[in-house]
């Protein structure tokens, strides 16, 4: 740590990894009412568990977002960040309002805080990811435009390097693309269409952007690669992510009352969408391989490396599964779905923010790296993490598709809930996959609180490092 | 000097080699940004244009002619009871009941309204859907809402009835 402002992205990053077990807790209800449908019914019905599940997820990773922001921009604009207080009002700003709205969903029926919450006055709520009650929706805003600007005068003051411009103008767009939440027309086409422009936007434009920053600067740190080599990758693969991602919105437009053209657009353009996740992959090895230091901290090089690996399968080859019309016709809205959306989260978001963590929080607590063992339990844990996650994603796809032959395709389609009752077994592997999935995450937490002998000196040897792993092992 | 910090060096040396061959020099950072920022332009430009002419075709599509009243209390309705946290509409939501885009080509209006009442059906180990105490004009304007999203040119999705 430079700065002694770069201290702001510390709760960031603790409310993140909180609020991440808080997700996976209550993804392990869903997974169960999935196969004992009455579970905890009618305490926590399924909807109000999905929806704390899914905007915890939005949530922590946002937390991740501008942690990371805090952390990087003033280090890369070489000066204090702007206002310290701001920022650490800010947080407590977006937690409180976070708290709330979580308490809202579990502790009234939905209805009920609708009311409460003047959603009357500007209805924008019941939509999928953006439940949020009318003041969630505009403390959102008021902490990003906080954040922007805080952010904002950094830069205009400090360097302006390529890493810092390309977080800014993700976090920029996240900011503006999220005023669409705020639009809601009766017409459920239109409804829908600019509903993406929050998710579609979100997720397969701006946040790409924010993404390739984060691994840009922590690939920098850890590998000491020049600056030059590793902008120019970033810009590359961000062009191909807002050139293919932007008309790739199609691909949602399939289906829902857009004009057919959509499905020529959308199936051209998204399918490309994997090709700035592959050369992610392809950017985070080659500038390992290329190291020019051997950072102590071997398990952000890890997180660096796997976020590249599994942004691509989970966005990447998941999202091109199901992605041309001709199949998305049969698949969409099925758990290929649900395949994709937890791959693809966890690998591009979730990883890089535990990158950033993994990266950034051993220097907020005033050194290079953790000890081995603390290293080598984060490791475990990234390992068990990603792990689950691949069979989690194998388990709902094999259900997906069995669900698709059942209900859609055979001679005699099967009504939905038959189709469910046939694929159980799927959703009973998901669940323990699951399981195993919140212990890394435990393990991953716990990995904060190992102490031990830290690493000696920040340009150690491959071979010294390697042996000392082996010895401590 | 120590060995290892011999061999870190010549390490170092390599590598540096190795980078300057790493992309072609013509090919440089500032080529690389203003691809970036080309081509994100040019493609929201692209994709306003394609929303300008969507938006100006909708009415063919989108059934709006029939959004009457009834119809926008019950996408009220269906927004202020979470249905989209279960179910799908026109294939977006969650996963865990069934498709609704089509439920009123289905099941026919009555069974619809009968079925929102009598829930939850308490059947021991099978997914519940809570009561969310509509009234007969709810009801109505909740069917109303189903029937105006069933008539939406969706280019002949879901596959088959069953959604």
């Amino acid at each position: 740590m430079q700065f002694k402002s770069q201290a702001v992205a510390k709760p960031y990053f603790i409310a993140a990894i909180g609020l991440f077990l808080g997700q996976i807790l209550f993804g392990l209800i869903m997974g169960l009412q999935y196969v004992i449908g009455d579970f905890l019914f009618p305490a926590i019905p399924f909807n109000v568990a999905r929806m704390v599940h899914t905007n915890l997820l939005i949530v922590w990773l946002l937390f991740g977002f501008m942690g990371a922001a805090y952390y990087l921009i003033p280090e890369e604009a070489e000066r204090e960040l702007h206002s310290p207080k701001l920022a650490i009002a800010m947080f407590w700003v977006f937690l409180v309002a976070g708290a709330l709205t979580i308490v809202g969903y579990l502790a009234v029926p939905y209805a009920t805080l609708a009311q409460m919450t003047g959603n009357d006055l500007l209805e924008t709520m019941g939509r999928e990811f953006l439940e949020q009650p009318l003041p969630t929706k505009v403390g959102i805003v008021i902490v990003a435009l906080a954040m922007l600007y805080n952010l904002s005068m950094t830069i205009l003051r400090g360097r302006k390097t390529s890493i810092n411009l390309v977080m800014i103008i993700g976090l920029w767009g996240l900011a503006l693309f999220f005023l669409f939440s705020f639009y809601n027309p009766a017409n459920l086409v239109k409804d829908k269409y600019f509903w993406w422009w929050v998710v579609h936007m979100w997720v397969e434009g701006v946040w790409e952007l924010i993404l390739g920053s984060m691994l840009a600067f922590v690939l920098i740190k850890v590998t000491g690669v020049d600056r030059e080599i590793i902008e120019k990758w970033l810009y590359v693969i961000i062009a191909m992510a807002l050139i293919s991602g932007i008309i790739g919105t199609g691909h949602h437009y399939f289906w829902i009352g857009a004009p057919a053209y959509w499905q020529w657009w959308g199936s051209v353009f998204s399918a490309l969408e994997p090709v700035p996740f592959f050369m992610m992959t392809v950017f985070a090895f080659n500038m390992v391989n290329r190291r020019r230091r051997i950072h102590p901290n071997k398990a952000a090089v890890l997180w660096a490396l796997g976020t590249g690996v599994m942004a691509f399968l989970g966005a990447g080859v998941w999202g091109f599964l199901h992605t041309l019309a001709p199949v998305n016709f049969f698949t969409h809205g099925t758990q290929i779905t649900a395949a994709h959306g937890h791959m693809a989260f966890y690998g591009a978001y979730a990883m890089v923010v535990m990158t950033m963590i993994s990266y950034a929080m051993p220097m907020l607590r005033g050194r290079p790296a953790n000890s081995e063992r603390s290293q080598v339990v984060e490791m475990w844990a990234f390992w068990l993490m990603t792990v689950s996650m691949v069979f989690i994603t194998l388990f709902l796809t094999a259900a997906g598709i069995l669900q698709v032959w059942l209900q859609r395709v055979s001679s005699t389609p099967m009504p939905f809930m038959a189709a469910q009752d046939q694929v159980a077994l799927f959703y009973w592997m998901r669940e323990v996959a699951g399981v195993f999935f919140l212990i890394g995450l435990l393990l991953y937490i716990a990995s904060f609180f190992i102490k031990g002998k830290l690493p000696a000196h920040t340009s150690d040897t491959l071979a010294t490092g390697k042996q000392r792993a082996v010895a401590e092992a | 000097m120590l060995p290892h910090k011999q061999l870190q060096t010549s390490f170092l040396r390599i590598t540096t080699k190795e980078s300057e061959l790493n992309m072609s020099s013509a090919f440089t950072k500032s080529t690389a940004r203003n691809i970036f920022y080309g081509g994100a332009v040019f493609f929201f430009l692209l994709f306003l244009a394609l929303t300008f002419d969507t938006v100006s075709t909708l009415p063919k599509r989108d059934n709006s002619a029939n959004m009457t009243e009834s119809v926008v209390r019950g996408k009220h309705i269906w927004e202020t009871r979470n249905c989209i946290g279960c179910h799908t509409l026109l294939g977006e939501g969650a996963y865990f009941a069934p498709e609704l885009g089509n439920v009123y080509a289905r099941r026919g209006p009555e069974f619809i309204k009968a079925w929102i009442k009598m829930q939850p059906t308490g059947a021991p180990g099978r997914r519940q859907m809570p009561n969310f105490h509509l009234n007969d004009k709810e009801l109505d304007d909740i069917t109303a809402f189903l029937k105006y999203t069933g008539e939406i040119d969706t280019n002949k999705w879901p596959p088959n009835i069953e959604g």
